[in-house]
């Protein structure tokens, strides 16, 4: 199988030379051309084409899976007839290239034009420079936003690696842990959306509907209260906002943690027993640091979720009562007020402030061979 | 430094009985070997002592204090596990230190006692690195040491060498037996290997299914096992066993086995006359075969033959594996200057004053 790297001098002119290669050189030309065509054809067939639905379905899903794999197939057949060094140079990219084609086109060049629009004034056509900037760090709604943010981050992201670390915990030492672990888990399915919808009964003034309100009318026999929209308690009432966003994260915390703490060899918790340790010495001094790295991913990983909250919000407060957040004040800037150039400034702050976190998160998961 | 007492004690695991009805006394200072097959409740009965199992029946007694529902911590006890579970986070320090940090110990006394241990085991070297960075050999003294650091009245060792390979093995093996010396502490260590056992052990508890066979000083385990189970463990290659009967005729008697007939030497002929016309297993260490002209002076001698099958040499001395007449394959250790080839017949010289007899249906030592 050993190639060499180099072509093998022909003797002869360059026309000798074509006429050798002739086959070979049509073979490749003709083949990525025939594939072309038939799936341009394609195309034309399944936006033109009056064949019944079942059929176009059918031939897009041929179409579809067929022409990528084809795609695959030409660019490796074209590769393996160069050279063993171009091949191993070409080749990982006939692989990873479309991947990294679709996530430019879809990802970075949407934020680079993004990051454009944040320049000009509302409408996107007058340059203005970072006036929309300036705005973002001067405006009140911006202000509360961001306080928000940081409560978001403060008491949504600790208590759900809290709650999610002690429940894996406790989990670990239960008969019972399937079933405790699946029902933590459980709200994981819903989706934020749906999450809004259903605190926003618990939370309803109604306490026929409202649980919270039927409890607290119940008890104290005072009226009921929008909790979500409390100006007496506010920027508190945004804990309530937070709480869902708990009840979902808790979840993907602990199954993480579990899986951590299930890998903590046995006999290093037995010899800190042996070595004098309190069941909760052994928890915070072997247990703890031997996670560690799970718990900073984790973390992280929340703590960018909390950063980009937005569905929760939207839903329960639509931004409202003080309760606006980074995303939802792009969101009303960008749609509501129409005011492309400060919505996408807002973006572009919220993409700068994930970053760090990012790129730190990145560096954990590096650091544990995940990749 | 205190004895250890385990009283009628049992541990189950639902239907299974791990640690059947065991009572030892362990006294101040001895080094006692738990030894066995997998499965045997070795590792169970030393975990009941540490505390980390709890026991189902009966009681254990640490000095004169009965330890039963007495925390690990508070045991007075410190053990090096198999795989050594040190902490990874620690340095090699910090691992040895915990303990002591748990205990308030002051910190220069910490710093000290580190110190004398670090130098004892000769890892002064190493105190600053993380277990990651250390060799298994390296990793197996520092476990050591967290458990010296602590100066317990008692150490438990389970199966600390198996993870080193053979040359530091047996360094390690001569390095523990030094240290028990010095620290004339109670040492109660469990390992698989008969040999770790034999070499270190100032007493030997040999356990099969939970149940302890016997206890007993290395050479008098090797010399008077109590049944074919501890007869058959006990030295390497392992004790040849054969259904047997013994015969007497014209007043001498003679072990038969269907496959060879060996005369009893009048000496050993006196305690086993009561068996005579009684099935017996008849076990010959392949120590005690010897080729005939080969054969040391002064032993009780006997005379067969047999077929060679294999034959292994080993330098200093050559494995035969032997074929009776009856197919029956058994080996013998001879003289590495015996020059025999597959199928060759070969004349023997069983030496007969280390003979056993066994009873056929309990397995026990009859003489």
């Amino acid at each position: 199988m050993q190639r060499s790297s180099e072509k093998p001098r022909q003797p002869g002119g360059p026309v000798q030379w074509l006429s050798v290669n002739a086959i070979g050189l049509f073979t490749a030309l003709a083949i990525p051309l025939a594939t072309f065509l038939v799936l341009y054809w394609g195309f034309f067939f399944l936006r033109d084409s009056d064949a019944p639905k079942i059929v176009i379905a059918i031939v897009a899903i041929v179409w579809g899976v067929g022409g990528v794999a084809a795609l695959y197939l030409v660019a490796n057949s074209l590769v393996d007839r160069l050279g063993d060094t171009w091949r191993a140079r070409i080749q990982p990219f006939i692989f990873v290239g479309p991947a990294v084609a679709i996530l430019l086109w879809y990802l970075a060049v949407p934020s680079l034009r993004t990051l454009w629009i944040s320049l000009l004034d509302r409408n996107g056509v007058d340059f203005v420079g970072l006036s929309n900037y300036i705005a973002v760090f001067t405006t009140r709604n911006m202000f509360t936003a961001f306080r928000n943010n940081i409560l978001w981050i403060l008491f949504g992201a600790t208590a759900s690696v809290i709650f999610g670390l002690l429940v894996a915990i406790l989990a670990d030492r239960s008969r019972f842990e399937n079933i405790a672990k699946s029902v933590i888990f459980m709200p994981m399915a819903i989706s934020m959306v749906g999450a809004g919808v259903i605190w926003n009964m618990m939370y309803e003034v109604n306490p026929n509907v409202g649980l919270l309100n039927a409890i607290y009318t119940g008890v104290t026999g005072n009226n009921p209260v929008a909790w979500k929209a409390a100006a007496e308690i506010a920027p508190w009432n945004n804990l309530f906002l937070i709480v869902v966003m708990v009840w979902l994260q808790s979840g993907f915390a602990m199954v993480l943690f579990s899986a951590a703490i299930k890998g903590i060899p046995g006999e290093i918790l037995e010899a800190g027993r042996v070595d004098g340790a309190t069941e909760i010495q052994v928890f915070f001094r072997i247990m703890i640091p031997y996670i560690m790295g799970t718990i900073i991913t984790v973390s992280t990983t929340i703590i960018i979720f909390s950063l980009k909250i937005f569905d929760v919000v939207q839903v329960m407060t639509g931004g409202q009562f003080g309760t606006q957040v980074i995303a939802t004040q792009y969101y009303r800037e960008y749609f509501t007020n129409q005011n492309a150039g400060f919505g996408s400034a807002i973006a572009i702050v919220l993409l700068i402030t994930v970053i760090p976190v990012m790129i730190y998160n990145l560096r954990q998961l590096n650091d544990q061979e995940a990749f | 430094m205190s004895s250890v007492t385990f009283e009628h004690v049992y541990k189950r695991f639902g239907d299974v009985v791990a640690v059947n009805d065991l009572s030892i006394e362990v006294e101040d200072k001895e080094f006692l070997v738990f030894v066995g097959p997998s499965g045997c409740g070795k590792t169970t009965s030393l975990r009941l002592l540490a505390g980390l199992e709890e026991i189902s029946d009966g009681q254990i007694l640490i000095g004169d204090r009965i330890v039963n529902d007495v925390p690990p911590k508070d045991r007075d006890i410190a053990m090096v596990f198999q795989s050594y579970a040190l902490y990874p986070h620690m340095s090699v320090y910090d691992n040895m230190a915990f303990g002591l940090k748990l205990r308030k110990t002051p910190k220069s006394q910490i710093d000290e006692r580190v110190k004398v241990a670090a130098g004892l085991l000769g890892i002064e070297q190493l105190l600053d690195r993380k277990p990651k960075q250390l060799s298994g050999g390296q990793r197996q003294r520092v476990a050591v040491g967290r458990a010296i650091v602590r100066e317990p009245a008692v150490f438990l060792f389970d199966e600390p060498l198996s993870n080193l390979d053979a040359k530091l093995r047996v360094e390690t093996r001569a390095n523990i037996s030094k240290l028990h010396k010095r620290l004339a502490t109670t040492f109660i260590y469990v390992t698989h290997d008969q040999v770790e056992a034999m070499t270190m052990a100032s007493r030997i508890a040999v356990m099969k299914d939970g149940i302890l066979q016997q206890i007993d000083s290395p050479q008098d385990l090797y010399d008077n096992p109590a049944n074919v189970f501890v007869g058959g463990f006990i030295g390497s290659p392992s004790m040849n066993f054969f259904d047997a009967t013994l015969v007497e005729s014209d007043g001498k008697l003679e072990i038969n086995t269907g496959g060879f007939r060996l005369e009893v030497p009048a000496e050993k002929a006196k305690e086993w006359r009561a068996f005579a016309g009684k099935p017996v297993i008849f076990g010959i260490r392949p120590e005690d075969i010897h080729a005939k002209q080969f054969a040391p002076p002064n032993i009780l001698e006997s005379d067969m033959d047999a077929k060679v099958d294999v034959t292994e040499l080993m330098g200093n001395e050559i494995f035969l594996y032997l074929m009776s007449k009856d197919n029956k394959q058994f080996i013998a250790r001879v003289d590495p200057r015996v020059r025999v080839s597959n199928d060759d017949k070969i004349d023997l010289a069983v030496n007969m004053a280390n003979a056993h007899i066994f009873d056929p249906k309990t397995e026990t030592s009859l003489a």
